[in-house]
């Protein structure tokens, strides 16, 4: 008998939830925005950006990125030199 | 020089695209952001390197709907970790990477592609970048997906820092898939989660990193020989952020991230960020970050004998670690009311301490026999300070 691959496996499973989650969505066409644009100055103040400068953002990612074993889903590429 | 796929113009690159994808998901409609240009300046001390960088950021909007970016970047490395050994060398060495990226804009569709070439004497990286964001209901969300290709050309220096001999080792490839989605709560609440898998194929372990085996005819107690990987790798990373508004004009934000990979590495990271304006002249933020994982499957630090097994690996980002990291920056406003072609401009400054510490990674560099046989060395661990400074003109 052939032992189910894992990894096939995870990667079906994820492809089916987004698939569900872009359905789920689809069926939202309708959702009115609960916060309205003129209730979005908080949001809209630059405190509130996730990362202002992209080159420091980048830079300590890759500072982490070439000295860790984790990479990914920072918004970076991950890797690096200098890390002897 | 060392492991460095992807390299850093590819980060900057794909940075840049997300921040706008998140700017813009913010902002409700689709807009880009303004010009500016940027010059950086930053130091990494610790592990008994020493690494500059300098770079220089352009950006400019053609119209509405298009803009382009470009960033130039030269690090240079200078000193002596605990991985040159029997080396004994002082590394220098230098890498200057290119990078542009153009955005466009269509309705509430956004664009972004981008193409980085980073070039050392000992290793050659060209990463193509493609990511489309989409807002969506009412503009509270916007949803990305990116796609990367990186081809690296890997070396090796058997040569000297000041007479180098590069002999070229092989090619890696690799491919980053990534999904990103941005979600207002409410009018103080905004989140975010990301998910990437990356898979790599090809010359994957650093040259510059041996492994070590028990040797009695060695003087030391043990040999160095070439680390051996797997030629195939692929992770999976999902992180989640928050970020929320605080009543009297700040903001704090936590993330989390988890991350696995085919090599056996689990990884969990933490932050949390705060951010404290003060008028509309300063910007104080404080961060702590926390990260650990365990080691790789193929992991060891001393093998028992030569050619143990089929895979091994000493090279320390695969041991298990954690590290601890403390950060302050602060960002002075000035020409408010501009000058000439500049809206405002802005200085930063930002100081970083990172503490690392291994769980199963000694220093052999420093300890050694007589006074330790080989496997009862110290833990390695070492602290890092992480300078920056730039100088940020809109225009």
């Amino acid at each position: 008998m052939t032992r189910p691959n894992l990894v096939d496996s995870r990667r079906v499973a994820a492809a089916l939830a987004l698939a569900a989650a872009t359905l789920a969505l689809g069926a939202c066409g309708g959702i009115q925005p609960w916060v309205k644009p003129y209730e979005r100055d908080r949001l809209a103040d630059p405190i509130m950006s996730w990362q202002r400068d992209a080159i420091s953002g980048a830079y300590l990612d890759h500072v982490y990125d070439s000295r860790e074993g984790s990479r990914g889903a920072t918004g970076t590429a991950g890797g690096g030199c200098g890390c002897n | 020089m060392r492991r460095a796929p992807a390299n850093f113009p590819v980060a900057a690159a794909r940075r840049a695209a997300a921040t706008l994808a998140l700017l813009v998901g913010v902002a409700g409609a689709a807009v880009l952001p303004d010009d500016r240009a940027d010059v950086f300046y930053s130091d990494y001390r610790g592990g008994g390197m020493d690494i500059t960088g300098e770079s220089v950021l352009v950006r400019k909007k053609f119209s509405e709907q298009f803009a382009v970016e470009g960033n130039y970047f030269v690090d240079k490395v200078s000193g002596a970790s605990v991985d040159v050994l029997s080396n004994a060398s002082v590394i220098r060495d230098e890498r200057k990477q290119k990078s542009l990226s153009v955005e466009f804009i269509h309705d509430k569709t956004q664009y972004n592609l981008s193409y980085t070439q980073s070039a050392e004497r000992d290793y050659i990286s060209n990463t193509t970048h493609f990511s489309l964001s989409q807002d969506m209901f009412g503009d509270l969300t916007t949803v990305t997906l990116g796609f990367t290709d990186t081809r690296d050309k890997v070396g090796e220096n058997d040569g000297t820092a000041f007479q180098p001999r590069v002999v070229w080792l092989g090619h890696a490839t690799s491919r980053s898939y990534e999904a990103g989605i941005s979600q207002i709560l409410t009018k103080n609440l905004i989140a975010g989660a990301t998910l990437e898998v990356i898979t790599d194929q090809g010359y994957l372990a650093n040259p510059y990193r041996s492994i070590r085996y028990l040797d009695p005819t060695n003087a030391l107690g043990y040999s160095l020989a070439s680390q051996v990987y797997p030629n195939t790798h692929t992770s999976t990373a999902v992180e989640g952020r928050i970020k929320y508004y605080l009543p009297w004009r700040a903001a704090a934000s936590a993330s989390y991230r988890y991350y696995s990979d085919t090599w056996g590495i689990r990884g969990n990271t933490v932050e949390l960020d705060y951010t404290h304006p003060i008028s509309n002249v300063w910007i104080l933020e404080g961060r702590v970050r926390y990260y650990e994982q365990n080691q790789a499957n193929f992991y060891a630090d001393l093998y028992p004998f030569a050619n143990a097994f089929n895979f091994e690996a000493r090279d320390r980002n695969l041991a298990a670690s954690t590290n601890q990291t403390i950060g302050l920056k602060a960002t002075y406003a000035f020409l408010p009311d501009g000058w000439r072609v500049f809206k405002r401009g802005t200085v930063t400054a930002d100081l970083s301490h990172v503490q690392f510490k291994y769980s199963d990674f000694r220093d052999i560099k420093d300890y050694k026999l007589p006074a330790f046989r080989p496997g009862t060395e110290p833990l390695y661990q070492y602290g890092a300070n992480i300078y920056q400074i730039y100088l940020s003109m809109f225009y």
